[in-house]
């Protein structure tokens, strides 16, 4: 099965492409140490503002740091935030879908408007609210923006087992005795995981979009710590000196979340039935 | 009609409660009280000053009959008195607000104008050059951060070509000029906050009218229509085209918290006096009464711009129309 859907996925060429930057990456933040040539946290004061060189090739900061050193150690920040944060909003999504489709009924529309309130913040509104009431830090802000991006999968998932409650194997479980617990976990939920795959991927990429956001505006990950949205928004404040300052780390952070739309893409074409009957 | 739309303010209702409920929990999140955040400030306050300014708040009460009496004030519109300056929250949300408005109306307008026809012309001619483009375009606007498409934008044609300006809504002195001038001196202020602002929504409702256009181009009522040996740009724009438009107009609410919520970036990029960017320095300096009334006016417009994305399509579909009033 896993053979069969790689297989599907290499077809694609430029997801392939995608699927190389995500690996690379990964390789990147693992031995971020090696790969930075200089320590990220390094202050040197006769260096400042340099304009990329063979010594420093994303140039140096304000305070005369390497920015591609900075630009490597947050590949961490923003793949650990992505990953927790999406593993956060899939988890609730997913079972506050399965609870809301199997049992139906007054659970099931307590739990539809709640997401539909919850839907009604603007999402980056909310989020922020809740980090400035709270001391931003990597850890408030992988748990907020994993609390605010759970709707979309727990309404797609309460759809699945919608569909499938109805179908034969299920009544027919059901019909031989089984509990809700084991209907539930053995029946429903492995067939409704290929749309929740899909949508955990393209969390990835939206969780790290939010998340350079919020860094960009001095709400997400603190300096000195490197991040992308960090270093851009130093970047905005020398925008007519030192544009490699706002260049590199925003290049980084949109090839990123690409690869991860288009792995995302080629896995939901690998995924469907429909297109490879 | 009149069932329906009563039917649907009833639902609101619920929802406006969840909504109070979740701007209340979130100011209450704090781990000090907003009267040792005061405290912090002013370090000299003796205890019996705090304890006044605890009491002036009603923080000395337990949590739910804080929230009843918050729930209070605001029904009746008092989103309470700024902790940074005094003034009255619903003033200063209300000289805020227009500008953000503005804003966000015309992106949405832009993203109409051009995502309908760019997606509708990709459809017809699936697996051309311009549909390539389209695609690569929409996988562009998903994965580009905004804000730095922003900074990169004020870098070309504000700083290296200087077209545009990079900051606020007019320019200085602009008040002064004759009314033809201020107009085209707004224009250029708000060309490049609003194109960016469209961005990413112009690509998802792009590709999103593509889909949808290809949906009812596979329908039997248009290989009918054109079996009658209709003109082709009759079955295109009669038959085919208002069809594909139905699901379009729902996107309209959906795309509402996404421009709302860009605000805050956008208005503090480019300087622009709106709700976004008194929400962002209110966030900055703990101002929470004003975060508190900011966030509710937030869900408040979504609500209002779902509502008539559900009346517009309730208008336009007559099957909906027919089913609900049976």
């Amino acid at each position: 099965m896993f053979k069969i859907l790689l297989l599907r996925i290499l077809r694609n060429k430029i997801s392939v492409l995608g699927l190389c930057f995500i690996f690379l990456l990964c390789i990147t933040a693992l031995f971020a140490p090696v790969i930075a040539p200089y320590d990220p946290y390094e202050i040197n004061v006769y260096q400042v503002l340099e304009a990329p060189s063979k010594e420093h090739i994303f140039g140096t900061d304000e305070l005369g740091r390497d920015v591609f050193s900075r630009v490597v150690y947050g590949a961490r920040v923003s793949l650990k935030v992505g990953i927790i944060a999406m593993g956060i909003s899939i988890s609730i999504g997913t079972i506050l879908g399965l609870i809301a489709g199997y049992y139906g009924g007054l659970i099931d529309s307590l739990i539809m408007r709640f997401v539909d309130v919850m839907l009604s913040f603007p999402t980056l509104f909310l989020i922020l609210a809740i980090v400035a009431v709270l001391e931003p830090n990597i850890y408030i802000i992988m748990i907020v923006i994993g609390l605010t991006g759970w709707m979309d999968v727990a309404r797609l998932v309460r759809a699945e087992v919608l569909s499938l409650k109805e179908r034969e194997f299920v009544i027919a479980s059901k019909a031989m005795g089984a509990g809700s617990g084991r209907i539930i976990f053995h029946h429903i939920l492995p067939n409704a995981l290929y749309p929740v795959i899909v949508a955990a991927t393209f969390a990835v990429g939206s969780v790290i979009l939010i998340e350079s956001g919020l860094s960009f505006l001095g709400l997400g990950i603190q300096p000195p710590e490197p991040s992308w949205g960090g270093i851009l928004s130093v970047g905005k404040d020398y925008i007519t000196v030192a544009w490699w300052l706002s260049f590199f780390p925003g290049m980084a952070i949109f090839l990123t979340v690409l690869s991860i739309n288009l792995f995302g893409e080629a896995l939901r074409d690998a995924l469907d039935p429909k297109k490879w009957s | 009609m009149l069932v329906y739309l009563i039917k649907r303010f009833f639902l609101m209702i619920p929802i406006l409660m969840g909504i109070t409920l979740i701007c209340f929990i979130v100011i209450n999140l704090a781990p000090g009280s907003p009267a040792l955040f005061q405290e912090e400030i002013s370090p000299k306050a003796s205890p019996e000053a705090a304890e006044a300014l605890k009491k002036l708040y009603g923080l000395d009460k337990p949590i739910h009959e804080r929230y009843f009496n918050w729930l209070d004030m605001v029904i009746s519109l008092e989103l309470g008195k700024s902790f940074v300056d005094g003034r009255d929250v619903k003033e200063k949300i209300k000289e805020r607000l227009p500008v953000t408005i503005i804003l966000n109306l015309l992106s949405l307008c832009l993203i109409f104008v051009m995502a309908i026809p760019i997606g509708i012309y990709s459809a017809l001619k699936p697996g051309t050059l311009f549909d390539r483009v389209l695609t690569i375009f929409v996988f562009t606007g998903f994965s580009i951060p905004t804000f730095w498409l922003a900074l990169i934008a004020m870098i070309i044609f504000g700083v290296n070509l200087g077209w545009l300006p990079i900051s606020g809504i007019q320019s200085i002195g602009a008040e002064n000029l004759p009314l033809g001038q201020r107009i085209i001196d707004h224009f250029k202020h708000l060309i490049m906050p609003v194109i960016i602002m469209s961005f990413a929504g112009l690509a998802g409702m792009s590709r999103y009218t593509r889909s949808s256009m290809l949906e009812v181009l596979s329908q039997d009522y248009i290989r009918t229509a054109r079996a009658k040996g209709l003109p082709e740009r009759i079955v295109i724009m009669k038959h085919a085209f208002r069809n594909a438009l139905l699901p379009v107009v729902t996107l309209l609410g959906l795309a509402i918290p996404g421009l709302i919520g860009g605000s805050v970036i956008f208005e503090s990029i480019f300087s622009i006096p709106g709700m976004g960017q008194l929400f962002y320095s209110s966030a900055m300096s703990r101002d929470y009464p004003t975060i508190m009334g900011i966030l509710l006016i937030g869900a408040l417009l979504t609500l209002i711009g779902n509502l008539i994305a559900d009346i517009a399509y309730f208008l336009v579909d007559p099957r909906i129309r027919v089913k609900k009033d049976v």
